[in-house]
């Protein structure tokens, strides 16, 4: 019998948070900080538009694009948040969610042997997409003593002739770090020199802290038309479950994204498309009351790990912390399984999200404050005792 | 500041003061300050506990009295409110617009109790021209707290 599988697909490896996560359901009693959504409930008023969409028989496709009605609107969002105008009719692609909008964008822009450039530690889905789309990824390794951001020098260095696409995920998952518009500035004039394309991966724009409102690179001079931004529903407004995503960019490459979308998936789910209409028309309070709560855990998770004498930047961006724990000589992933079966808390090892990930520990602050507070404790003692295995103090 | 101090502790007046301080990222010094000023100022009027009493076994009754009234002359609705209001066994009194006056919610240990309150009470107030009681069956939720119990955790224990 031949071998019926292709040599690509079986060369990927598998997701290295998939692994941790099989440890981690046989222990019933774990208190998890590793989970990458939001902790609230999808806004009842969202909810409800999603039920209302359904007695009425809204059950059948949309146009392959999207409705008209949220195409319209999430034009209207990206112009009044990030100065970002785009035409609703052709330059907005409703996906689902980020995930789905990533891959078209890679496969509507990549030829065999383009080279992605794909800052890590990051969300796990990148190398593999660019994969799939015939591209080679190139990691650039984020560092720890720049607070995770990416640098121009880095891109800069990274380029060789065969450099196409840049992707930018920022605010990042799994550190919190965000770019400001210096750091934007920098980058995209590296990017305008070399004539290079960027993913712009802002699912988490709507959840910055301390004044630092987030900025499209898109939004900067001569970006708008090398940039595809990204966004989505599900960390903003709580809305994982309903997978729903977009893309914005220029006509060009949208309408080749679209054909893939028309063709793989026909459209994103209906029911979730008029939810998505009530959440960006009516939602803004929810999602400034959900930003204010992590905040405030944020400021805590901090103080604490600070306080355990654990480094940790201050992040600015999503719902993560990024403690460093180079300090105890293991492997993060040592640390998370030995953190597991001795406190049974699951935080999620840095190298989970590619290189430069080793020495720290994903911490997700989308629990509510007990049992961030519980979980603390037990990660305070873990490394009182460990401390104590190694002598120091 | 102080609407910031004043939405954590609607919900959760248990905070530690150094734990809000530190999610407001001020001093707790700061906060201290504040709490006590709005105190002083009765912004903070109490720091109640929400019970389901449901769940005690303990027999509780809670009418919502619509009550309708003749302000009188040198006695505006303040007065009548004040006269309902200084019964021990009254929870809250508002004044409504609308088809009635006073929104009057009572607690008391029986119907009986609550009965004898309004006839014996409420009604013979020469202010007052009618009363209609509705009982209260179940409470479902109060304020803005959701009385069954906390739904779990129902997302998968680790996700990218």
């Amino acid at each position: 019998m031949r071998n019926p599988l292709s040599k690509t697909i079986v060369e990927i490896e598998p997701s290295g948070i998939r692994k941790f996560f099989d440890i981690v359901n046989e222990m019933k009693d774990a208190i998890s900080l590793g989970v990458g959504e939001p902790d609230f409930d999808t806004p009842w008023h969202i909810r409800d538009e999603g039920i209302y969409s359904l007695e009425k028989g809204r059950t059948f496709y949309t146009s392959n694009a999207g409705l008209k009605e949220l195409k319209e609107e999430i034009a209207r969002y990206c112009k009044r948040k990030y100065q970002l105008t785009y035409d609703a009719a052709q330059e907005v692609l409703v996906t689902v969610g980020g995930s789905e909008a990533i891959d078209i964008a890679m496969r509507a822009m990549l030829d065999p042997g383009d080279e992605v450039l794909i800052p890590q530690p990051s969300f796990v889905c990148y190398p593999p997409c660019a994969v799939l789309a015939n591209g080679v990824p190139v990691i650039l390794e984020l560092q720890a003593r720049h607070d995770f951001r990416l640098t121009a020098e880095q891109v800069e260095a990274a380029i060789t002739p065969r450099t196409k696409l840049l992707v930018l995920p920022f605010p990042n998952n799994p550190t919190g770090s965000i770019l400001e518009r210096e750091d934007l500035e920098a980058i995209a004039d590296v990017v305008i020199r070399h004539d290079l394309y960027v993913l712009s991966d802002e699912i988490y724009a709507e959840l910055t802290y301390g004044e630092r409102s987030h900025i499209s690179i898109a939004s900067l001079p001569g970006m708008r038309e090398r940039t595809i931004v990204i966004n989505g529903f599900s960390k903003a407004f709580a809305m994982t479950g309903w997978r729903l995503g977009y893309a914005c960019g220029p006509k060009r490459i949208l309408e080749q994204m679209l054909k893939i979308h028309q063709f793989a998936i026909m459209c994103a789910p209906t029911l979730s498309q008029y939810a998505a209409v009530e959440a960006l028309r009516n939602g803004d309070e929810d999602v400034s009351r959900m930003r204010k709560e992590y905040d405030g855990r944020r400021r805590y998770l901090l103080h604490r790990f600070r306080e355990m004498g654990l480094e940790c930047f201050e992040p600015y961006g999503a719902f993560y912390m990024f403690p460093c724990i180079k300090e105890f000589g293991m492997t993060s992933e040592a640390f998370a399984e030995r953190l597991l079966e001795s406190e049974k808390v699951a935080v999620v090892p840095g190298t989970a999200f590619g290189l430069g990930g080793e020495g720290f520990l994903r911490v997700s602050y989308a629990y509510s404050l007990e049992d961030l507070k519980k979980a603390l404790e037990r990660i305070e003692r873990f490394i009182q005792k460990l401390r104590n295995e190694h002598g120091t103090v | 500041m102080r609407e910031k101090i004043l939405t954590f502790i609607e919900k959760n007046s248990r905070i530690d003061i150094k734990e809000l301080a530190i999610m407001l990222g001020v001093d707790a010094a700061v906060v201290l300050q504040e709490l006590e000023a709005m105190e002083e100022e009765h912004v903070i009027c109490g720091y109640h506990t929400l019970i389901n009493w449901e769940k005690t076994g303990i027999e509780k009754v809670t009418a919502m009295i619509e009550v309708r009234v003749t302000p009188q002359r040198g006695m505006g609705f303040d007065k009548v409110a004040e006269r309902i209001y200084n019964y021990p066994e009254v929870e809250s009194v508002y004044l409504i617009s609308g088809g009635f006056d006073f929104m009057v919610i009572l607690e008391g240990k029986t119907l009986r109790e609550v009965s004898q309150f309004v006839s014996e009470k409420l009604s013979p107030l020469e202010t007052v021209l009618s009363t209609r009681t509705n009982f209260i069956l179940k409470k479902y939720k109060d304020h803005g707290t959701v009385m069954a119990e906390k739904s779990k955790d129902e997302r998968m224990k680790i996700t990218p």
